[in-house]
């Protein structure tokens, strides 16, 4: 660790990871209630439950991505953070918010939750993804309002390098995006519409750029390959991620009321969305193919490289499965759907964070370079638990989407929605399977943190 | 003297495989180092860029192709009431700056970046020609009450030709700022990278003007 102010960065990594053992166990939670559909009823119904698991994803990678800027920016700017103590009073604020919105969720009713928040002066409640109380709303803008300043006033103040603008433009992007949840027209196209602009202007379009400087970041850092070749890709990259993904929020647009154009535009410049994130991989495993050096994080560069890879197939290919028009047709909201969500947000986001704090967490806590030999070879442990299983979760939806398409959509003889569900409920039962096999990954990840510790650090012979 | 012939997979495999492309057509006996040629001219990002780019515009082809291919006489109807005489000219401007963006490369490899710079300012002009002449017609449609949701055809020629006046926008910005660079004493017969990158998108918007007067335009 270069600059003191970085070590900020350990208290948001670690609410990320406690928040992604939380979001996992609500999802096995969920994975049940598709078989057995009373399970933990009435203390925590299904659509409590799904409301805890994805609000808690967008939560723990929120403290990642903040973590990770915290952490990577100093040493980019080549100055100290412009406020660590700020760092940390948002820490608490957003920490108690998430905390207190999450109990919300689990013990009054959302109704209730929406009353006693006063979401009656400012109605932002109840959509999906966006389900958080006015209050805890204001509460996001304020911390991200205060990071942006925090991270803004340290780049002004310091070197500007490719990553850290890039970086900046996506953060930026996410702070401003985001003030489309307090836009609640009361027509329900238009309701929609804006929706999208924050739901799919985040993972199609600024995440995309927060990505790629934390992919180029981590790369710089361990291959040693010239700035200069990471920075030009890195730009081709975010263009190519901007062009395809902004217009590409059309694939949203299909059927929801809005003009006939967008079925033309969503599919066309949604279809090249996969470009970016293959370039993606091509350019990881180029850069760690022409490396200059050997680093003994073996760990972080797998992270790193599964992420490109992961990315690809859950966000690109997955996503390009369902998103012309006339397959959308028959897809648009199928268990196709929660095939691509799932591989999409674990490879893309899920995956650079761990990649970011497998990369910064030995340093945290005092490492000079890596983890000990037995703490990485536990982690890539459960990188192969926890990315396998993810493939097989995504195999299995998509064959209860592919089923659920024919039977209730496709065939001459369309079922009812309850009776498809139980005829691919074998699907289900894999899936859980598959799903507890990802829970024993991450605890094999948690693991990772506490073995080894003691042991002397990873050298390249060992490493 | 025996050049080799430069296959689609000189220009895709090495984007592949990343290696950075350093093809030269002349046998790798030759010395004079004023002679070799390096294929793609510029920086390898911008051919990347380029094919992504191309990639989406022969979507967007395709796409005419089979909507049109569904409704032959709503297309054919409509496209009459397009102005094909500033269309020609506007292909005409395209052509001729791209003739012009040629010249400016000739000029800073024979090291004059005076002449560059002039070159490069008459690209521009003839770019910001097209503009002018797209811009009335734009304005000409939007006047007549014609939107995206008028039907099929005009949904296609407004996203196609909005689309590529984008591009056409965006490669101003490109030549502007290699003119600016030009005149920083940026580039010289050595070292022009730079201006090949910029001229090789300029030539992809000219490339696609080609492709895309006939097909929304003329062709019937």
């Amino acid at each position: 660790m270069q600059y003191s102010s970085q070590a900020v960065a350990k208290p948001y990594f670690i609410v990320s990871i406690a928040l992604f053992v939380g979001q996992i166990l609500f999802g096995v939670i969920l994975g049940l209630q598709y078989v057995i559909g009373d399970f933990l009823f009435p203390e925590i119904p299904f659509n409590v439950a799904r409301m805890v698991h994805t609000n808690l994803l967008i939560v723990w990678l929120l403290f990642g991505f903040m973590g990770a800027s915290y952490y990577l920016v100093p040493e980019e700017t080549e100055t100290e953070l412009y406020s660590p103590k700020l760092a940390l009073v948002m820490f608490w604020i957003f920490l108690a918010a998430g905390v207190a919105t999450i109990l919300g969720y689990l013990l009054v009713p959302y109704a209730t939750l929406a009353d006693i928040t006063g979401n009656g002066l400012l109605p932002t409640m109840g959509r999906e993804f966006l389900e958080q109380p006015t209050i805890t709303k204001i509460g996001i803008v304020v911390v991200a309002l205060a990071f942006l300043f925090n991270i803004g006033m340290t780049i002004l103040k310091g070197r500007k390098t490719v990553v850290n603008l890039v970086l900046l433009m996506g953060l930026t992007g996410l702070a401003v995006f985001f003030l489309f949840s307090f836009f609640n027209p009361e027509n329900l196209v238009h309701d929609k519409f804006w929706w999208w602009w924050v739901v799919h202007l985040w993972v199609e379009g600024v995440w995309e750029l927060i990505l790629g400087a934390l992919l180029a970041y981590v790369l710089i850092k361990t291959t040693g390959v010239d700035r200069e070749i990471i920075e030009k890709w890195l730009y081709v990259i975010i263009a190519m991620s901007l062009i395809t993904g902004i217009i590409g929020t059309g694939h949203h647009y299909f059927w929801i009321g809005t003009p006939e154009y967008w079925q033309w535009w969503g599919s066309i410049f949604s279809a090249m969305e996969p470009i970016p994130f293959f370039m993606m991989t091509i350019f990881a495993f180029n850069m760690v193919n022409q490396r200059r050096r050997q680093h003994a994080n073996k760990a972080a560069v797998l992270w790193a490289l599964g992420c490109s890879v992961m990315a690809f197939l859950g966000a690109g290919v997955w996503g390009f499965l369902h998103t012309l028009a006339p397959v959308n047709y028959y897809t648009h909201g199928t268990q196709i759907t929660a095939a691509h969500g799932h591989m999409a947000f674990y490879g893309a986001y899920v995956m650079i964070v761990l990649a970011i704090i497998s990369y910064a967490m030995p340093m945290l806590r005092g490492r000079k370079a890596a983890n000990s030999r037995k703490s990485q070879v536990l982690e890539m442990w459960s990188f192969w638990l926890m990315t396998v299983s993810m493939v097989f979760i995504t195999l299995f939806l998509t064959g209860a989407g592919v089923l659920q398409v024919y039977l209730q959509r496709f065939s001459d003889d369309p079922l009812p929605f309850m009776v498809v569900q139980e005829k691919i409920a074998l699907f289900y039962w894999m899936r859980e399977g598959a799903g507890l096999v990802f829970l024993i990954g991450l605890l094999v990840y948690l693991s990772s943190f506490f073995i080894g510790s003691k042991d002397p650090e990873a050298t390249l012979e060992s490493a | 003297m025996g050049r080799r012939c430069i296959t689609a997979a000189d220009l895709f495999l090495p984007a592949i495989i990343g290696c950075s492309l350093q093809i030269n057509v002349l046998p790798p006996n030759m010395t004079d180092s004023t002679q070799i040629r390096r294929y793609p001219p510029g920086d390898l990002a911008i051919w990347i860029f380029i094919i992504a780019e191309l990639l989406v515009f022969g979507i967007f082809f395709a796409s005419y192709a089979f909507a049109r291919a569904n409704n032959v006489e709503l297309f054919n109807t409509y496209q009459l009431t397009l102005d094909r005489q500033s269309a020609l000219l506007n292909t005409l401007l395209l052509i001729t700056s791209s003739y012009f963006v040629v010249r400016a490369i000739l000029s800073i490899q024979a090291d004059n970046s005076q002449h560059c710079i002039r070159w490069l300012l008459a690209a521009m002009a003839m770019g910001l020609m097209f503009i002018v002449v797209k811009s009335v017609e734009f304005a000409h449609h939007l006047g007549a009450g014609i939107s995206l949701s008028t039907n099929t055809f005009y949904m296609f020629y407004l996203s196609l030709t909005f689309f590529h006046f984008l591009h056409v926008i965006l490669g101003m910005v490109i030549l502007t700022t290699l003119a600016i660079k030009t005149r920083q004493g940026a580039y010289s017969a050595t070292q022009h990278d730079g201006i090949e990158s910029g001229a090789s998108y300029w030539h992809m918007v000219d490339l696609v003007w080609l492709i895309l007067f006939p097909l929304v335009y003329v062709m019937r």
